[in-house]
């Protein structure tokens, strides 16, 4: 079965007098276990196409379907239920609750879930130490510099194993050494853990990672490559 | 409950996150229910005064007389037993604080000047406690017994009469047949009370001599009794009732003296009313902080939706949040007017508006009353105004759209 399926996607912004065509005809299906990105240039419609797939957005006509169940028609509630269990996140930018430590937000979505606090502590801890920011369990979001707040927001979306990860630009403030390391962890999740990743990046070196390569320009699919093939 | 730890943490993190605001907040919310439990101490003290001071002079929470008497109180409409019988009745239902006299109209004259008062034949080992006036700070004497041949009157009544400790009054009244009953009496006391219009009033004179100079043997007039708590008398009602038949009339002090009745249920309204008054000032300033704290957080609420937080936890966060804004409020308002109502218990001398506060029938020294229950309605008020103030700001949050809040700038 597939993991994300989008059927015929479309959605148009209205910016001033314009109507802006984010996605046209959009439809992409991703297997279990795949690990795709999304190439655009800037309005290019990839984060559109995220969002739609994370049920955040709804497309103006068109169909989203998660594991097999459709979810461009659920209520706000039962997105929100879908996302809790089924999805991880990473914004491109203001990822973290700011009353929370870089340990609570990591556990954030735990918590929603119900995760018992020794459980959520083990798996926060070893996570944190994965995205290489031990010893700063207890900072706050102003405590911490733009990179590492990007990578307790990557250690919060995989923290609970999420069938599916939806990363925007998860490298975007990140230095080239700890790019490796993060797409590094991205890859053994996939690999031993079956995870699924849509990544949406301008990064050449995130593409490098990337088991199929899906590009993208005013809204409509130019290119779909199967890296492992190539 | 998860939930309920989740939103408490992030909306008491909230709260002191911008702590100039929430501390700003915090005084007026301070300082509004100290103004709603102050004020009503105040008011409740002044008012329990009056009702208090009333019920004295009335006298009694429960009064007993004969059918007409409150329409006709001469003695022709007295009450038909002796004081024996009554003794006997109310034995039997248990019941103790109570006490007889006479009350009739009566003309007071001096050498000088005649006065129109109410005559009151008492027995004074019976009423001691139930008095408006403490026997023991009358100038000259209280009578002794019920057989005591002198009168006692108050100082504004004598200084009207011209009269003194020592000098003679006469006592005119009628009896049974409607002929003129008088008899001299030396005045042997003057008393005070808080009210002028009191010590005009009122002139004391044994049970038995009035008795007698009414010709009426040992029959009484009025018969009255005491409870416990002036707000509470319907069991004190209920017994009396029982004990008696249809031959005298039984009345809780609401129903005799109507004005005062509706004094008390007018206070509690006002009470109401005042601590909403002030409440709705206040919730302006609530739900501006509220709407700012949410809108300063659109994107992290988009946040939170996005990571599947659902719309009702981020409604019950803002909630949560208002909650405990308003909680420490009341806790400090509350502290606030113990402090400044518990020095003041002894009384707030406003002599300056003796006057004024006299054609209220209230007394110079005001004495503020901390009312535990004012305390609870200022408390339950504020928490459920401030409740329902508080869903506008968070449903307004609930309803953000993930992307499009995550995305605000």
């Amino acid at each position: 079965m597939s993991a994300v399926r989008c059927v015929d996607l479309c959605k148009t912004y209205r910016q001033g007098d314009q109507d802006i065509k984010a996605l046209d005809h959009v439809s992409i299906e991703i297997s279990e276990g795949g690990f795709v990105c999304l190439s655009a240039p800037s309005g290019g419609g990839k984060t559109t196409l995220l969002n739609a797939i994370g049920g955040l957005d709804i497309p103006d006509s068109g169909e989203v379907y998660i594991d097999g169940k459709r979810i461009d028609n659920l209520s706000k509630g039962e997105l929100a239920e879908l996302r809790l269990k089924k999805i991880g996140f990473v914004f491109q930018a203001y990822n973290l609750i700011p009353v929370l430590s870089a340990q609570e937000n990591v556990e954030f979505v735990m918590q929603v879930q119900g995760v018992p606090a020794n459980e959520r502590a083990d798996k926060s801890n070893a996570i944190l130490a994965e995205v290489g920011l031990q010893g700063m369990e207890g900072r706050r979001p102003s405590e911490m510099s733009g990179g590492q707040q990007q990578r307790v927001a990557v250690a919060r979306a995989i923290a609970s194993r999420p069938a599916l990860v939806l990363a925007d630009e998860p490298t975007a403030n990140l230095d080239s050494k700890t790019s490796d390391e993060l797409m590094d962890l991205f890859t053994e999740l996939n690999e031993h853990h079956n995870t699924t990743f849509v990544i949406a990046t301008h990064d050449q070196r995130v593409m490098r990672y990337a088991k199929r390569l899906v590009r993208m320009l005013d809204g409509r699919i130019v290119d779909d490559i199967d890296q492992r093939a190539a | 409950m998860r939930m309920l730890a989740i939103l408490l943490r992030l909306a008491w993190r909230n709260l002191w996150r911008n702590h100039r605001r929430t501390i700003i907040m915090l005084s007026a919310i301070g300082v509004g229910v100290w103004a709603m439990i102050f004020m009503t101490a105040l008011t409740r003290g002044m008012v329990d005064q009056m009702i208090s001071d009333s019920i004295k002079v009335l006298p009694g929470h429960v009064q007993m007389h004969h059918p007409d008497f409150l329409d006709d109180p001469s003695v022709a409409n007295r009450i038909p037993y002796p004081d024996a019988v009554l003794a006997d009745m109310f034995d039997t239902a248990g019941i103790t604080a109570w006490a007889s006299r006479v009350r009739v109209p009566a003309v007071i004259s001096s050498e000088r000047e005649s006065r129109g008062i109410t005559l009151l034949g008492v027995d004074p080992s019976a009423e001691q406690d139930a008095s408006f006036f403490n026997y023991a700070e009358v100038d000259g004497r209280f009578l002794e017994n019920a057989s005591d041949k002198g009168i006692v009157i108050g100082h504004k009544l004598a200084a009207k009469l011209e009269t003194e400790i020592g000098k003679r009054v006469v006592i005119m009244s009628q009896d049974p047949h409607n002929e003129i009953a008088d008899r001299g009496f030396r005045v042997v006391g003057l008393y005070t009370a808080e009210t002028s219009g009191v010590e005009e009033a009122f002139a004391y004179v044994g049970k038995s001599t009035a008795q007698s100079m009414l010709g009426i043997g040992d029959a009484t007039t009025e018969a009255f009794f005491f409870g416990k708590d002036y707000r509470d008398v319907e069991a004190l009602f209920t017994t009396v009732s029982a004990a008696t038949d249809e031959s005298v009339i039984v009345q809780a002090w609401y129903d005799i003296d109507t004005y005062l009745g509706t004094m008390l249920g007018m206070m509690d309204g006002f009470v109401l009313v005042w601590v909403i008054v002030i409440f709705l000032a206040l919730s302006f300033g609530l739900v501006n902080t509220l709407v700012m704290a949410v809108f300063e957080r659109v994107r992290e609420i988009g946040l939170m939706l996005a990571l599947g937080m659902k719309p009702a936890s981020i409604l019950g966060q803002i909630v949560i949040e208002s909650m405990l804004l308003l909680i420490l409020g009341l806790m400090l308002g509350n502290a606030l007017a113990w402090m400044t109502i518990i020095p003041l218990q002894g009384g707030i001398d406003i002599s300056i508006v003796a006057e004024g506060m006299e054609m209220m029938g209230a007394s110079s020294v005001l004495y503020p009353k901390l009312n535990v229950g004012d305390m609870v309605l200022a408390s339950g008020v504020v928490l459920v105004l401030g409740f329902l103030a508080s869903l506008s700001p968070a449903w307004r949050a609930s309803r953000y759209e993930p992307v499009e809040a995550i995305t605000k700038v």
